[in-house]
């Protein structure tokens, strides 16, 4: 409905905002009530000099009447003034300072909107800073050292003379700590140098890990081929800093050697051609495991596997171990993720394939089609506990999104109510 | 007799300053590393006052803290925290239990060298 046609409604806003009655509202503007009801009700057009004395008796310009202002802007300068705290005593003329100075009431919800969106960061970082264990050790060792520093170079600066054998020590001492500091600051910076897409955040082992698998888009054709080992691949990568993250990086390797070697690419490629996606005629062709499958359809192209396609790893207590991102289904950072998604299912059902449609809360949710299994991670045993880990292969398109089932990320930034499978309270307010 | 501290922090380094420090202004330190030994070794050495850093392997400064408040001739003895966490809910959460006074890293050797007298100072009127 275009804006003009609207002047019935701000007249009706503004009469209920003061209080009045549509009789009172009808005899001092000089029409009758029915007829005011009518306007009021956009069925009648108005203008002119009634438009004039019916603004009269609600204390607005004409124009607020006729032109208003744009319902979000009031919206968002009523929220303003509620989050504020303080009393505003205009809060009944929001409208007409809208409507008398657009520009600045603009720069005001602006503001808003600013103040809203960095307290929304503020709230983020706060949480991560305070439940992030790697980040609060990171941070620790920084100013620990930092204090050492301070201590041991006042010390040197500020006492006379000293004794050769403390003077040598705390020389050392300083030393060795200026170099702890060049090392964790850097660790630090590393670690907050997300670059915002969350694609070169390194700073913990897996996350080198898994910037050098996305580097690689998953894929290694030299080890399809067997053209190189996964030692030859780690010597040229860069981003794999840490000795802990070439470890990790090495032994995915490995798994990834493996797994191309009971499902060769060329064999796979014409499997997947005759007989679509379907990972237990699969594991029957080429004699493998269910888990070995997953994993291996993950690790295609998208051009040979026809979609994309998303993977998640963990232990037995849960932790995600290797993350392959998929769009539209968000993953936590190396932890603890929702207990809902089918992963966990299958984790409490030792080499019971699980297929669930799943949909992830908040705005453009779409439906996953998740496959999971789980194995035991060593030969079984006696005398040996079996240690399981869980696979789920993620594909986009799954069925109807009413019809899938509700999970989501992790239980931090999941607004869902009253969900059984929460395990701490969520810092998000409303849906994102 | 000379005035004598126990110093709970698990960074040598620091130790080894707030050891020099403190030992040319006339006290004796006693230090150690382990926070799961504290109170036994606090109890034992029966100092005029302790400087308790807040994470500590073992047992952090602040379980530590609390089971000395609970011994009756450990309420009146001073303790100055020392911690990297300078929030202030770190700062109330140290003060409910029990400790004297909160010291955020990094910090300088006055500061501490300060804090140390004042706190002996008025251990002793008191």
């Amino acid at each position: 409905m275009a804006r003009d046609t609207l002047t019935g409604s701000r007249i009706r806003e503004r009469r209920l905002i003061l209080g009045l009655r549509q009789a009172e509202l009808a005899r001092e503007a000089g029409i009758s009530a029915s007829y005011l009801n009518l306007i009021e009700h956009n069925r009648r057009r108005i203008g002119g000099k009634l438009l004039v004395d019916i603004a009269g008796v609600l204390g607005v310009e004409p124009s607020m009447l006729s032109e208003g202002a744009e319902a979000a802007l009031i919206s968002t300068l009523r929220e303003a003034a509620a989050d504020s705290g303080v009393p505003v005593a205009e809060l009944d003329r929001v409208d007409e300072f809208a409507g008398r100075f657009p520009g600045w009431a603009e720069v005001l919800a602006a503001g808003h909107r600013r103040i809203a969106t960095l307290e929304r960061t503020v709230e983020t970082l706060s949480d991560r800073l305070t439940h992030d264990p790697n980040l609060a050790a990171s941070v620790h060792e920084v100013l620990s050292t930092a204090a050492a520093i301070r201590s041991t170079a006042s010390i040197l600066a500020e006492t006379g003379e000293l004794e050769a054998e403390w003077l040598d020590r705390f020389h050392k001492n300083l030393n060795e700590d200026s170099l702890r500091l060049a090392e964790s600051s850097r660790e630090l910076v590393n670690f907050l140098d997300e670059g915002g897409t969350g694609e070169d955040r390194r700073g913990m082992p897996q996350e080198e890990a898994e910037a050098f698998f996305q580097e690689n888009a998953f894929h290694f054709p030299a080890l399809e081929d067997g053209t190189a080992q996964p030692e030859d691949l780690l010597q040229d990568a860069s981003m794999l800093v840490s000795d802990a993250a070439r470890s990790l990086a090495r032994a995915a390797l490995e798994q990834y050697q493996a797994d191309a070697r009971a499902l060769p690419l060329k064999e796979l490629e014409k499997q997947l051609a005759g007989n679509g996606m379907a990972p237990a005629v699969l594991a029957r062709h080429f004699s493998c495991t269910m888990p070995q499958v997953l994993r291996r359809l993950a690790a295609l192209p998208e051009d040979v596997l026809g979609q994309e396609a998303g993977l998640v790893i963990c232990d037995a207590s849960g932790t995600l171990l290797f993350r392959k991102p998929v769009t539209g289904f968000a993953m936590p950072r190396f932890g603890a993720s929702c207990p809902l998604w089918p992963l966990y299912t299958a984790l409490v059902h030792p080499h019971v394939p699980v297929r669930r449609n799943v949909v992830q809360h908040g705005r453009n949710a779409a439906a996953f089609d998740c496959m999971a299994v789980s194995w035991p991670q060593e030969m079984p045993d006696f005398g040996h506990d079996p240690m399981y880990r869980a696979v789920m292969l993620i594909l986009p398109g799954g069925k109807e999104v009413s019809d899938a089932q509700p999970v989501g990320a992790s239980c931090r930034i999941c607004p869902r109510q009253g969900c059984p499978a929460r395990r701490e309270p969520s810092i998000l307010k409303e849906e994102f | 007799m000379g005035r004598h501290v126990v110093l709970i922090e698990d960074e040598p380094n620091i130790t080894e300053a707030i050891r020099f420090l403190l030992t040319r202004d006339g006290w004796s330190v006693d230090a150690h590393t382990d926070g799961a030994t504290a109170v036994q070794v606090i109890q034992d050495a029966n100092p005029d006052l302790v400087i308790l850093d807040l994470m500590l392997p073992g047992k952090s400064g602040l379980e530590i803290i609390r089971e000395l408040r609970a011994k009756e001739d450990m309420q009146a003895l001073p303790v100055l925290m020392l911690t990297a966490r300078g929030q202030m809910r770190d700062r109330e959460m140290a003060e409910k239990a029990g400790v004297t006074r909160f010291m955020t890293k990094p910090f300088s050797n006055a500061e501490v060298l300060t804090a140390v007298r004042d706190l002996h100072a008025q251990a002793s009127q008191g």
